[in-house]
């Protein structure tokens, strides 16, 4: 579906992927994540933790949000966090930061599409891991709602993480962009 | 462990909320049994006869009623690429997600049996016999189910190839669980020989279960 993809992320580094829809972003994403398997080329990982994969490092916000409608709010992100692991923060405080504290007993069913994409974020937040391959991440977000994101991704490079997101809409923060697709 | 028990609980809670698919297997299980006398008539020695296996066949179709969403509703919903991703081996989280469907589906069934057990005739050795087969091989059935659920991701709306799947595979648990009812209830077998082997049914689908699941959902994620 790609060929010819040359390209390196640094830490503390943003990558904005751009292109047309149907051009392979969310394919480029999905490959990174270890979902859809290399016909050729290489991902290669330096630093990070050595016994881990590149995958079991990322954080991946796809299109689908992961939550149960069943579960409360607190729920599925208490899940998320319990399930993931690694190093964690307090579930109830990321809602508040993410400003749908007040929903926290409330079941996901009943959550617009821009509270889910707060929710995921929310998610980002409560486990700690270094890379975020983000898919569309300010879709459905007003635009308190991006600016938060803004803060939250400005924060997480600030620590040293790295960010590729695939996206139409401009971050809101400095990113180096990578171009792709398009059968020109 | 977290991990593990914090997926187990997710699963069971999902399953018992409205909506969810727990109560629907014991449903079916009771219309099932419950409808059988009134289809063989009234005579009693053949319906204590015949219990023993229209108990196993209830217990078997409801528990892969609400199988083929096991896997599925994960995918739907993304929650699959996240549980791929994660630090927990995927066999392991197979295993969890089974358990959780066994606990929340298999046991109100084998917690239903003795009730249904009187509508069939059965004295309460006999019932206590046939619950006790279930326990021991209604777990092969939800270990064996996982394969075909799993498959049913990779192949979308594998629905109905699910029951094709996995209905072989059930077989020989079908039928040496009604063999070591038969064998507590009747004689002439000894009822450690059948139930011996159900037994080993179940403990060589833990290990094959969960592994061809994990195999089958990898190939599956696009």
């Amino acid at each position: 579906m790609l060929s010819g993809l040359d390209f390196s992320v640094s830490s503390g580094q943003a990558l904005a992927v751009t292109g047309a829809n149907g051009s392979g972003k969310t394919s480029l994403l999905r490959t990174i994540a270890g979902h859809i398997a290399l016909t050729g080329g290489s991902i290669d990982l330096e630093g990070g933790e050595p016994e881990l994969t590149l995958a079991e490092q990322a954080h991946y916000l796809g299109h689908r949000d992961a939550l149960k409608p069943a579960l409360s709010v607190l729920e599925n992100l208490s899940f998320w966090r319990d399930f993931l692991g690694g190093e964690i923060s307090d579930a109830g405080q990321c809602l508040k930061l993410v400003g749908i504290e007040h929903a926290r007993h409330l079941p996901a069913a009943y959550l617009s599409a821009g509270q889910r994409r707060r929710l995921s974020i929310a998610r980002l937040l409560t486990v700690r891991r270094p890379i975020w391959l983000l898919d569309e991440p300010t879709s459905a977000l007003d635009s308190a709602g991006q600016t938060l994101f803004a803060n939250v991704t400005r924060d997480h490079l600030a620590r040293g993480g790295v960010v590729v997101a695939a996206t139409h809409a401009p971050l809101g923060l400095e990113a180096k962009e990578l171009r792709i697709g398009g059968r020109t | 462990m977290t991990a593990l028990t914090a997926l187990i609980r997710r699963d069971i809670r999902i399953a018992l909320r409205v909506g969810g698919g727990a109560l629907i297997g014991v449903l079916f299980f009771l219309t099932v049994v419950v409808l059988m006398p009134f289809a063989i008539g009234p005579d009693l020695a053949l319906l204590a006869r015949l219990g023993p296996a229209i108990l196993w066949l209830g217990a078997l179709l409801a528990s892969l009623l609400t199988l083929d969403r096991l896997f599925m509703a994960d995918h739907d919903d993304g929650s699959l690429d996240l549980i791929a991703m994660s630090r927990t081996p995927l066999e392991l989280s197979c295993a969890a997600k089974a358990l959780a469907h066994w606990i929340a589906a298999g046991v109100p069934l084998i917690v239903a049996t003795p009730v249904l057990g009187l509508l069939l005739n059965l004295d309460a050795g006999s019932t206590l016999a046939v619950a006790l087969t279930l326990l021991v091989g209604t777990p092969a059935l939800t270990f064996t189910g996982i394969i075909g659920a799993a498959l049913a991701v990779t192949l979308h709306r594998g629905g109905l190839l699910l029951a094709v799947l996995v209905l072989p595979l059930s077989i020989p648990v079908l039928i040496f669980g009604v063999a070591a009812s038969e064998a507590a209830i009747s004689g002439p077998v000894s009822f450690g020989t059948p139930f011996s082997i159900l037994a080993a049914l179940s403990l060589v689908s833990f290990v094959v279960g969960p592994f061809a699941a994990a195999a089958s959902l990898r190939h599956g994620l696009d």
